[in-house]
């Protein structure tokens, strides 16, 4: 997916940019409301992640504009301050949805899923793997022609072992990613779920693998 | 320090001594108008008796003969039953009559007649002097008439007269009893109205007084508007200090977190991730805690200003779990929603925005993995009701007020992050709209909140 971030604070623009980096979508960055006009004039985007406070004015107007422009792409606002009156009037002016910070990476994403699929979604982002078919959006897989449901934190992992197929994932790498920080979980955790996402694909040629002693794989 | 009397007393009392003092001031001009007025006639009729005995009086052969008329005397008898007594002195000499009755002071002109009181056998009369000059054998020789009569008839007038005006004095005070009563009501009735609506505001509301004033009262509206103004300022400064630094701090976090996580990614030393967790557990922590604090403010804040407005709660509740749902996804949690009916209440969109979100926050917090919490728009009597039941580890036997209390955490949720100000947003967002947040044990384990308003 192709993401316009809209952030003037540099180092939590450049962070939250490697990390969308890393799961492989590409952003480019606008520090103004100025750039992010440039960058909406020049490319398509999939999604926008709109700071509120910018130096060259209020996100929110921004926000209104493009809505006025009739422009589709959703865009999800991230805002620091919280306050309760400023996110009810963030929805007022059109935004998809609002994130606070700090946010948590994969929640962000399940926003950014959430946002996509409320405005129809787009197929291009089918994933397939051998003959498994991954729909982010509807968090379902597809062996053959028959469609499963997955559970929230089984997309979640289903969508990891994409990223990385053939690459072997160790416990510890997982839990991080697909647990929250503010629960307790424990390495059986990430065994359970591995364990229902296998249930999910059986019948598929593609299966994860268990290597004892250093994590699971995803291979065909 | 004594209270000082009640205005009320004040009024009521300046008045009864004012009807009092008024009274006897009735009481004594009438008296002595009567008095005096039934003294005049009396003298009238004694004046005029005696000119006419003086008249009466005729220079004879070998002296002076007298002759009383009876319509004379009969008219002394007018003013009741009373005794008579004349004296007439011809020069020094006593001519007729009783010779001991009491000479006048003054000796009486040719036409004016001279009026006195004396005693006179144990009796108190009132007495006329009139002289005439008769000639007798060529000289001209004095007559005195001294013409007096008891004063019985004439003070039962007087004290008649008297008694009325004390009955009509008596009447008057009576009558000032409520006349004071509703001058005092009529007087107090702006500031009682004025008292009323400040009472009726509650502690909460900051809106400046707009109630019509008297100009005495006006001082004391003033000041307590600028009081209140006062008060708007230093609450809303305090949210917007909040805002300011939540936003400040929560940008540095904010990279912090992002940076942690990605270096988690590629950690591979077990400590090394451990303390990236921790990490990252502080960082969310902090971002809480800031935003309950902004949360807390705002609801202070909001809930002086009274801007109520017609509001779908069950609408409200909708978005809220929509916008949480996920969060809970993350943990697997399922949000079901229950609502079958629009429900309208008087509130403040943003209260129960903060109150609702709250509440689930809580819900999703405390519930394990892969739990079902389920919210209820329902109405319950005259109250809209929105309740939110998890199967979370409950309150531990703790009292819901207690748990509510600002900063307070329970005793069994010391391994997760929290300020302990979640529940006081709720209790005073309710209480702020008058209405009511109350936190059960559920059956069967779990939390049941309830948070209830008033329908419109």
């Amino acid at each position: 997916m192709r993401f316009l971030l809209v952030e003037d604070n540099l180092e939590l623009s450049n962070s939250v940019a490697a990390r969308l980096r890393s799961d492989g979508h590409a952003v480019d960055q606008a520090g103004t409301l100025a750039e992010a006009g440039d960058c909406l004039a020049a490319a398509p985007y999939d999604l926008i992640l709109l700071d509120i406070m910018l130096p060259d004015g209020d996100g929110r107007a921004f926000l209104a504009d493009h809505r006025r422009a009739a422009k589709e792409t959703p865009v999800i606002v991230m805002t620091a301050r919280s306050a309760v009156s400023d996110r009810v009037d963030t929805l007022d002016t059109g935004a998809d949805d609002y994130i606070t910070k700090p946010f948590d990476f994969a929640e962000l994403q399940a926003r950014c899923r959430a946002v996509l699929r409320r405005r129809g979604g787009s197929g291009q982002i089918l994933r397939r793997f051998g003959d498994l078919c991954f729909d982010p959006l509807a968090a379902t897989v597809t062996i053959g022609t028959e469609t499963r449901d997955l559970r929230s934190r089984e997309a979640r992992l289903m969508e990891i072992f994409l990223d990385a197929p053939g690459r072997i994932l160790s416990k510890d790498y997982l839990l991080d990613r697909v647990f929250s920080f503010s629960e307790p979980v424990t390495d059986n955790a990430v065994e359970v779920q591995v364990g229902r996402l296998r249930k999910k694909l059986a019948g598929a040629q593609a299966r994860i693998e268990t290597l004892r002693g250093f994590g699971y794989r995803l291979t065909q | 320090m004594t209270r000082p009397l009640s205005l009320r007393r004040r009024l009521v009392g300046q008045g009864m001594a004012l009807a009092l003092v008024l009274s006897l001031l009735i009481y004594g001009a009438v008296r002595i108008g009567a008095e005096q007025a039934s003294q005049a006639a009396l003298d009238e009729v004694l004046a005029t008796a005696a000119a006419a005995m003086a008249e009466e009086l005729r220079v004879a052969e070998g002296g002076v003969s007298l002759s009383i008329p009876p319509a004379t005397l009969s008219m002394l008898a007018a003013m009741g039953d009373e005794r008579i007594f004349y004296r007439v002195d011809l020069g020094a000499e006593s001519l007729t009559g009783y010779d001991t009755l009491p000479l006048p002071p003054r000796a009486p002109g040719a036409l004016a007649p001279e009026f006195f009181d004396a005693q006179f056998l144990g009796a108190d009369l009132r007495l006329a002097a009139v002289a005439r000059t008769l000639r007798i054998e060529g000289r001209a020789v004095t007559a005195l008439v001294i013409l007096g009569q008891t004063r019985e008839g004439q003070r039962a007038i007087a004290t008649r007269l008297a008694n009325r005006a004390a009955g009509l004095g008596l009447a008057l005070f009576l009558i000032a009893i409520p006349l004071s009563l509703l001058a005092a009501r009529g007087l107090l009735r702006p500031i009682d109205s004025l008292a009323e609506a400040v009472e009726r505001r509650g502690p909460r509301d900051l809106r400046p007084v707009r109630h019509p004033a008297p100009i005495e009262l006006e001082p004391f509206v003033q000041a307590l508007n600028s009081f209140i103004a006062r008060l708007r300022g230093t609450l809303s400064q305090t949210e917007t200090f909040i805002a300011e630094a939540a936003h400040h701090i929560r940008t540095p976090l904010a990279v912090m977190r992002n940076e942690a996580e990605l270096a988690l990614r590629g950690a591979q030393d077990e400590t090394t991730r451990a303390r990236l967790r921790h990490l990252i557990r502080a960082a969310d922590d902090s971002a809480r805690s800031a935003g309950q604090l902004l949360d807390h403010a705002t609801v202070l804040y909001r809930s002086g200003q009274g801007e109520m407005a017609r509001i779908d709660l069950s609408a409200i509740a909708r978005a809220v779990a929509e916008r949480l749902t996920p969060a809970a996804e993350m943990k697997d949690i399922e949000i079901v929603t229950r609502h079958d009916q629009s429900m309208f209440v008087e509130g403040d969109a943003v209260l129960i925005e903060a109150a609702l979100r709250n509440l689930l926050e809580n819900a999703v917090k405390y519930s394990d993995s892969e739990a079902v919490i389920e919210i209820t728009s329902q109405r319950n009597g005259a109250m809209a009701e929105v309740l939110v039941e998890d199967r979370g580890r409950g309150l531990g036997g703790e009292d819901a007020a207690r748990l509510a209390r600002r900063f307070r955490r329970g005793g069994n949720v010391s391994d997760t992050v929290g300020s302990g100000l979640g529940l006081t947003i709720v209790m005073e967002a309710a209480a702020a709209m008058g209405g009511r947040f109350t936190l059960t044990e559920r059956n069967g384990g779990g939390a049941c909140a309830a948070f209830s308003l008033p329908l419109a």
